[in-house]
């Protein structure tokens, strides 16, 4: 008795210093839950009903990222002294995936300001560059964009081709950024640049670079198949000046720099997935309570039963890796197999329920009049960018491999 | 002037939820349910935290009554800006029957022990709908009170309240300490910031009995049976105004 009392006291003085631990993906904690709940009633109330109109428009929704801004979502990990929430990873988690289920643009608007823009310079700045490029940022009114992946090396991100040589007491650089999500409305951005090309992927700095600024031009608005109010764009580095004060980090620590932020970005994104999965099975589940045929709601035929069944566990298996991989991110300790894990898993949900989604509606499923459609479209891009499925399986593979080291 | 606001918020059961009735007709499923903030409390505590930001008062303070579950709503007042919150507890057969007298009492005697100089309700409860609450406080208190506000103007110990009354609009003034009930158009409740809820975890949530208020929280009302609403039936089309006449004769009405 005395032991068991003794190794429940520890356990709530280890929750109460907030150390994660696995009873918590049963039940989330108190806060957490209220904070998901502000976020679902704000995505519902202030997303969903215009998120129809923002993807048919390719419109950035100022208003509501200030409001969100103004709500501290737009800086969940940064510590209330810059400007932010100051609340962990997963409170971060929550907040994205209930706003992505309202709606799936700002979602990944949310998600890239967080962990893509203010993540590696809250991670690797100076206490002035965290001045000077984070507390902007946290309020909403100035969002940031991450400028990594180029027209030559998406996946193969060590060939950086973009160049960035010193002179006197600036940085010059030269080259062409593709597919930079928030760029047209992006006040800063961190960019990759490979300053040693002998070195190669070693030879790769980051550097903070001001927008709109001289010597940075914008390619034109890709026409995507989803996410469409997020703008996303190259960027054009034609001589561009910046202050020798603008690198990130250490020279040649633009690597590591991208890869571990693309790390914790991936559960952005994984989180980005899952609201869109979920917003895809309400949709499904509602429609099936609703809908007849055969003289019955078509909810009663197994055929939709069996489907609806394997988008919820798709759903929720996704989630709980998920939590579980920011849940060991929060606990410092290493997360990259699970953040892939999280982010292949739920990618390919988003896919898979927001396809069988169309398949319950049937004809419905086809038009604009239901939301279907466009999960269906802003799924497709989560198996894509912060690192492909491929990838992802790759990072996974090694990962194992090397706990069963020979 | 002790510049104190108590708000009361009651834990409901979540506006968008189906309700079903128990298979025994003695009340509505709860279990496994959505509960949240009853809507009118929600606009209450924004009242309360809008009078404070503007510096006419100095403390809001969260009270609500029930089980252990009701903490979640003072928490999320507490989200909202509230200062502090007062659990009392309510549970079992008692939250059962817990009704409009025995919650006024209470924030009665709330009100007398924390020196409060306003109590802000809602104008209702979404579940119940009594409309009781608030004008048996102030009652119980012997103050003015201003129920379905629309609109609530603080002057030194001075309260200007527009009321939402059938016939339109009327405007009242009342002197404090009194006992205001929020309607629907007083204001827009905030969406709680990341901050704030942080904070709200460290603000103090206090516990107290009923007894130590000196309360009896018996009721003296007895719930026989609960029914959902009967089915809608069809209406029935007529072509003119006599028809309309003959078929009212018909089913006895006029």
């Amino acid at each position: 008795m005395a032991a068991l009392f003794k190794a429940r006291r520890a356990l709530d003085m280890a929750v109460g210093r907030g150390v994660r631990c696995l009873s918590q993906l049963a039940e989330l904690p108190e806060l957490h839950q209220i904070m998901r709940q502000t976020c679902k009633d704000y995505a519902q109330k202030e997303l969903a009903p215009i998120a129809a109109q923002l993807d048919k428009d390719h419109k950035f929704p100022a208003k509501q990222v200030k409001e969100l801004g103004a709500m501290g979502v737009m800086a969940v990990e940064v510590p209330e002294s810059l400007g932010g929430a100051g609340m962990d990873y997963l409170a971060y988690c929550l907040a994205v995936e209930e706003l992505s289920r309202g709606c799936a643009s700002t979602g990944v608007i949310v998600s890239v300001n967080n962990s893509l823009y203010l993540g590696p310079i809250l991670k690797f700045g100076t206490e002035e560059q965290k001045k000077q490029w984070i507390t902007p940022f946290t309020t909403g009114e100035k969002v940031g964009c991450f400028a990594l992946s180029e027209p030559g090396n998406g996946s193969d991100a060590g060939a950086a081709s973009t160049l960035a040589r010193q002179e006197g007491d600036e940085w010059v650089l030269n080259g062409t950024k593709a597919w930079i999500t928030n760029c047209w409305d992006a006040s800063a951005t961190v960019v990759f640049a490979t300053t040693d090309k002998s070195l190669k992927h070693k030879g790769i700095s980051a550097f903070l670079v001001p927008m709109p600024h001289p010597g940075l031009s914008l390619g034109k608005k890709e026409d995507k198949l989803g996410i469409r109010a997020s703008s996303t764009a190259n960027i054009i580095l034609e001589d561009c000046r910046i202050p020798l004060g603008n690198m990130l980090g250490e020279r040649g620590m633009g690597f590591k720099i991208a890869m571990q932020t693309l790390d914790s970005g991936r559960l952005g994104i994984a989180a980005q997935a899952l609201g869109i999965a979920q917003a895809a099975l309400d949709c499904a589940a509602d429609y099936a309570h609703k809908r007849t045929a055969f003289g019955a709601p078509i909810g009663k035929l197994q055929a939709i039963q069996f489907k609806l069944a394997d988008m919820a566990l798709a759903t929720e298996s996704a989630r709980l890796l998920t939590w579980r991989a920011a849940m060991l991110k929060d606990a410092k300790k290493p997360f990259t197999k699970e953040a892939a894990m999280a982010k292949l898993a739920a990618s390919e949900a988003a896919t898979f329920v927001s396809h069988q989604a169309i398949q319950v509606l049937g004809g419905m499923g086809y038009v604009t009049d239901m939301p279907a459609e466009r999960h269906y479209r802003d799924a497709r891009i989560t198996e894509i960018y912060e690192g492909t499925s491929e990838i992802q399986r790759l990072v996974i593979a090694n990962n194992v491999l090397k706990e069963y080291q020979q | 002037m002790s510049g104190r606001v108590l708000v009361g918020v009651k834990r409901v059961i979540d506006y968008a939820v189906k309700i079903r009735v128990k298979p025994d007709h003695t009340g509505v499923v709860t279990d496994g349910v959505k509960h949240s903030m009853n809507p009118f409390c929600e606009i209450a505590v924004e009242e309360a935290v809008k009078l404070k930001e503007k510096k006419l008062i100095k403390e809001v303070v969260a009270v609500s009554c029930g089980p252990q579950q009701v903490q979640e709503t003072i928490r999320t007042a507490l989200a909202m800006g509230a200062d502090r919150g007062i659990h009392v507890e309510v549970s079992g057969k008692d939250y059962e029957t817990l009704g409009p007298l025995q919650v006024s009492k209470i924030l009665a005697a709330l009100a007398k022990k924390e020196q409060a100089d306003l109590i802000i309700l809602g104008k209702q409860a979404i579940d119940d709908d009594c409309n009781q609450t608030g004008q048996m406080t102030a009652a119980l208190l012997d103050w003015p009170q201003g129920t379905f506000a629309s609109e609530v103007t603080l002057d030194a110990d001075k309260l200007k309240v527009v009321r939402e009354i059938d016939g339109g609009l009327e405007t009242i003034k009342i002197k404090m300490p009194a006992v205001v009930t929020a309607d629907l158009r007083l204001n827009t409740p905030r969406y709680a910031t990341l901050p704030n809820i942080m904070k709200a975890k460290k603000k103090k949530i206090a516990n107290v009995k009923p007894a130590d208020l000196g309360v009896d929280v018996s009721s003296r009302l007895e719930v026989l049976k609960v029914d959902e609403p009967p089915q809608r039936q069809a209406g029935v089309k007529v072509e003119t105004v006599d028809d309309l006449v003959g078929k009212l004769k018909e089913a006895g009405r006029i």
